[in-house]
């Protein structure tokens, strides 16, 4: 055994009592996940049994199929698709383009409009919510996916995020991009703009959580199971059907599957843009 | 922050390769958000306090301007009291954690610890789930006939242990246990890289001063990640006072406990999409921005006493 070895060695027993903890705590974060796949394979009595039978004697993947059976999944699944990937978009081309104005351009108002639009984080979301939905239901979008994005594509907090991205970046950069010829929005689409990618890409992630995993304002929007996304999809399911308990594991987990192999593909940067992005969904 | 002056210092320089560099660019950039956020947010701020001082019937129609009758109304429900104090148990009970999540980001961002990847995904994973979906195993686990809790409850000689999700106080423990497992691992990130900040000869020092690893943690490790313990601080309790999807998924509207159970938001939502009383919602969500507004401000107060910035 190597000297470097033995030194990691003898660190890692000393953290002995740190693995420990940390073995424990993980298992408690991971054991719910392993517990729902496992009780979407199994019957309800085996679900309910007493005492507790956490292997099923077989894998019941038939509750998958039911589920589509039961709730109008695939349709409620694209809707989710659909609302993720046009707020996501939405948020990343308004927010990147105001973020760039108010870092790097010069108009009047331009503090006291970026004070506004942050005072708007600092009040709690109910108190937009009547009148927002009042709004949708006067443009005739209630029960849309467009009702679902409308509000969420405009967004305070991404755009904070994308002016402390621009001003971070060097003016001499722009400068050279307006000597050589280009206008405000070829500089900021050719140069600032690739510039911020780790940025654009926190602002992307959070959206796709949030907005994948929201739940009040689209159960307010919709209420027919066609138009719901999943999130409202399985509470109602678990409204609906509150004892076929295998049938909501299995919905529940293909609702989240995307969201994690979407994450686990690129966690490092998922990590890194929630630790810039310093906010709470 | 440069400030902006119609006489700004060179102003932008009028481009000779494009006329438009001042006058329409900024509002080209600016434009499409703004009118957004005036439609969706500052218009609303504004309807909501003036539909809290309305009446209407049932669709929306006839609206009646009835001054502070809604507050009053509001003030007067008999089940304010078990809302408000549901919402103060639940915020109480999950800034718990916070120092839970202090203990864990300290162990991971351990010099040469082997794994810290591995225990950082673990911890993360609960912030990626989906709320409703997750809540259903909880629902399970605090089930109180077949639940796991229970099983192990009554194997360690608790034969009468309460049924967790349809006993008021009871639920609102559950509902903000769910809540501690959520919200750790956003929490750890913070910290981590709150952790990461800490010059690792303070703890050379502390060290060569005899300093034992709790004497480190606290001493050094605490006082220095005060500032993240503050916005960590101030993130959960506004976000235990918009406690809404973990109540809703643990126990649903046709848990006979919900009654007794509701947060404040729940008593918005109830009020102004469930009995379409859209001016006594309105009061409910006046309440709730004040409320925080107020418990915001206590906290940015109290900080001068035990965050550090260096």
């Amino acid at each position: 055994m190597s000297d470097k070895t033995r030194r990691v060695l003898a660190t890692q027993v000393r953290y002995l009592p740190a693995h420990i903890l940390l073995i424990l705590g993980g298992l408690v974060m991971l054991f719910p996940f392993v517990w729902q796949i496992l009780m979407s394979l199994s019957t309800n009595a085996e679900i309910q049994s007493v005492p507790p039978q956490l292997i099923p004697e077989q894998f019941m993947w038939s509750n998958y199929t039911d589920v589509f059976a039961k709730i109008p999944f695939l349709s409620q699944f694209g809707t989710s698709v659909l609302i993720t990937v046009v707020r996501t978009v939405g948020q990343v081309v308004l927010c990147s383009l105001a973020g760039y104005a108010f870092a790097r351009m010069r108009f009047r108002g331009r503090n006291l409009l970026f004070g506004l639009l942050l005072a708007i984080l600092m009040i709690p979301g109910q108190a937009y919510l009547i009148p927002q939905y009042q709004i949708i239901k006067s443009l005739n979008l209630l029960e849309t996916w467009g009702g679902v994005v409308l509000p969420g594509i405009f967004s305070a907090f991404g755009t904070f995020l994308m002016r402390q991205a621009f001003l971070s970046m060097p003016k001499e950069l722009e400068e050279a991009a307006r000597l050589d010829g280009c206008n405000p929005w070829q500089t900021f689409w050719r140069v600032m703009l690739p510039l911020a990618k780790p940025s654009l890409s926190a602002v992307a992630i959070v959206t796709v959580l949030w907005s994948w995993n929201d739940l009040l304002w689209p159960l307010i929007i919709t209420s027919r199971e066609d138009n719901m996304p999943l999130s409202v999809g399985i509470a109602t399911l678990a409204g609906q059907y509150s004892s076929d308990w295998a049938i909501m594991m299995a919905a529940s987990v293909m609702a989240m599957a995307p969201i994690f192999v979407l994450f686990f593909s690129m966690q490092k940067r998922v990590i890194e843009g929630l630790a810039a992005s310093g906010v709470k969904g | 922050m440069t400030t902006t002056t119609a006489t700004g210092r060179q102003a932008p320089p009028k481009t000779r390769t494009h006329p438009m560099s001042v006058g329409a660019w900024p509002l080209l950039f600016v434009g499409p958000l703004l009118i957004g956020v005036a439609i969706f947010y500052y218009y609303p701020i504004v309807s909501n306090l003036y539909t809290s001082f309305t009446t209407t019937n049932a669709f929306g129609g006839d609206v009646k301007f009835v001054g502070v009758d809604n507050y009053v109304d509001l003030l007067t429900r008999p089940d304010l009291p078990s809302a408000l104090g549901n919402t103060l148990l639940y915020t109480g009970v999950v800034l718990l954690a916070v120092p839970l999540s202090v203990v864990i980001a300290s162990m991971i961002e351990l010099p040469g610890l082997k794994g810290r990847t591995l225990y950082r995904m673990l911890f993360f994973m609960p912030y990626l789930a989906m709320p409703v979906a997750i809540a259903q195993v909880w629902r399970i686990f605090f089930n109180g006939n077949f639940g796991l809790l229970n099983q192990m409850l009554k194997a360690i000689g608790i034969s009468d242990p309460p049924y967790w999700l349809s006993t008021p106080g009871f639920a609102m423990l559950a509902v903000a246990f769910f809540g501690i497992w959520s919200s750790i691992g956003f929490n750890v990130i913070i910290l981590s890289s709150g952790l990461k900040g800490i010059p690792p000869e303070l703890y050379e020092a502390a060290s060569l001063d005899g300093a034992n690893a709790w004497q480190q943690f606290s001493r050094v490790t605490v006082p220095l990640l005060t500032p993240s313990i503050f916005f960590l601080t101030i993130m959960q309790v506004i976000g235990g006072f918009q406690l809404f999807d973990g109540l809703y998924a643990m126990l649903g509207p046709t848990n006979p406990a919900i009654n007794e159970s509701r947060s404040l938001v729940y008593l918005f939502y109830n009020e102004a999409f469930v009995q379409q009383n859209k001016g006594g919602g309105a009061a409910i969500a006046m309440f709730i921005v004040v409320l925080v507004g107020i418990v915001t401000a206590i906290q940015f107060w109290g900080q001068k006493k035990w965050v550090h910035y260096e």
